[in-house]
């Protein structure tokens, strides 16, 4: 017969088994944990001439190898020993910015938006050959703005209205599609939305192709964005 | 009243190496120019259609008049500033000023330079004669002037990336350090007095 006090021994036991991989796992994870100051640069995922002729080599190497890698060196340095940030991805860091610590506050505000921001406008790229949205997407496109010439013209007037260094973006808010802009490396994320294409008109984006025409970038943009990358991002995210 | 685009004070070629014949091309044939055409096409019918260019940029709300206006006041200064006889060191008062209220010279050129590679985006950094006479360094965003306040404005680089992008690339601070090798010390002289 099992006394009071061998139930209780067994009862401990058997919390420590069955606690026993979930303290593994969290061992494992806090091993895993990013430490505050560990972003590093993706790989561009194609070519640098892969966008040619609408977006030059030249322009595509310089934007990631320098730009973007100049931010995320800055992203490491703003949170480096900021214990309170470890494991935090990017993302999370820029959808609440009020949980940064306010003296790096507005360093990991602007270079924790060049890293996502160029992280996502990469993924947002590919030669379409007249390719447009497809699927569900292409169905909300319509819904909201009627078709999509009417969607290029209000991305297209984002783009060219945000004056100095921004983006244009279509994003999702809630389940709703909305056309946006955004100074400097400033992000829907920070607002609540969540951006599913992003196009970059700071001038490092086009200014050794096109130079002062930002018209000639943005129209020239239509011809690479990765609608299939974009629908599915949707498709996901919407859901 | 038309504006006009104000002509170079120098050749378009006179700044290269440092900034060459084609950065001017398009930062003054192109980008100051559009701001000029801009302005003119916003004024018409307006209550701005009559005022100085001055008058413009201390009057108008934030937008596209004062953005347009303030950038072809930003960049006429700027192109003043710039010379290719230009380069050491300030002299006489402007050089006591600038001792007065950051030390030496070197310390000067040193936070000045530090708030033109700081300046986050698209913007101007200044030196600014305070209410009180004393000298300041400061940093403005994208058509962002002085102008505007009680400061008045002695000294300009712009670091929009059109303004270094061509010879430069991603590199401002190359830009900057050979700023100083154009900076017209003459004019910022006038401006102090």
């Amino acid at each position: 017969m099992m006394t009071r006090r061998d139930a209780m021994k067994k009862t401990a036991l058997l919390t420590a088994v069955t606690a026993l991989p979930w303290l593994l796992r969290n061992q494992t994870q806090a091993a895993d944990a990013a430490p505050a100051g560990s972003f590093t640069l993706p790989p561009l995922p194609y070519a640098f001439d892969a966008l040619e002729p609408y977006i030059d080599a030249r322009t595509m190497e310089i934007h990631h190898d320098k730009h973007h890698q100049t931010y995320v060196g800055n992203l490491n340095k703003a949170v480096a020993g900021q214990a309170s940030l470890a494991g935090k991805s990017v993302e999370d860091l820029l959808r609440d910015l009020s949980a940064v610590p306010e003296d790096v506050r507005k360093v990991v505000q602007n270079n924790g938006g060049g890293v996502a921001n160029h992280n996502l406008y990469w993924q947002c790229l590919k030669k379409n050959e007249g390719g447009k949205p497809a699927g569900e997407l292409a169905k909300a496109i319509e819904k909201k703005w009627g078709s999509y010439d009417n969607f290029k013209a209000e991305f297209t007037k984002a783009g060219m209205t945000q004056f100095g260094s921004g983006w244009a973006w279509l994003s999702l808010d809630g389940r709703q599609l909305v056309i946006e802009q955004s100074p400097n490396q400033d992000t829907p994320l920070s607002k609540g939305r969540v951006p599913l294409l992003a196009m970059d008109v700071w001038e490092h984006a086009y200014y050794l192709k096109y130079q002062n025409r930002r018209a000639d970038y943005v129209a020239a943009f239509y011809n690479v964005i990765n609608w299939d990358f974009v629908s599915e991002r949707y498709a996901k995210l919407a859901s | 009243m038309e504006h006009k685009l104000p002509a170079l004070p120098f050749a378009k070629d006179a700044l290269a190496p440092i900034i060459s014949a084609e950065t001017i091309d398009y930062h003054y044939g192109k980008h100051h120019a559009t701001y000029v055409a801009n302005l003119n096409k916003l004024i018409p019918g307006t209550e701005f259609e009559n005022l100085t260019l001055d008058q413009i940029v201390k009057k108008a709300t934030p937008g596209g008049l004062f953005n347009n206006a303030a950038q072809v006041w930003n960049h006429t200064f700027y192109w003043n500033c710039l010379s290719p006889k230009g380069g050491g060191e300030p002299t006489g008062a402007l050089a006591d000023a600038i001792k007065k209220a950051f030390g030496t010279f070197a310390q000067f050129q040193e936070k000045f330079a530090a708030t033109a590679v700081g300046t986050f985006g698209s913007g101007w950094a200044w030196l600014v004669k305070n209410p009180d006479g004393s000298l300041a360094i400061e940093s403005t965003s994208n058509a962002g002037t002085p102008l505007t306040t009680a400061k008045k404005p002695l000294l300009t680089c712009d670091v929009w990336e059109h303004a270094y992008y061509i010879d430069y690339r991603n590199a401002r601070a190359g830009y900057v350090e050979k700023f100083w090798k154009l900076a017209n010390w003459s004019f910022v002289a006038d401006n102090l007095k």
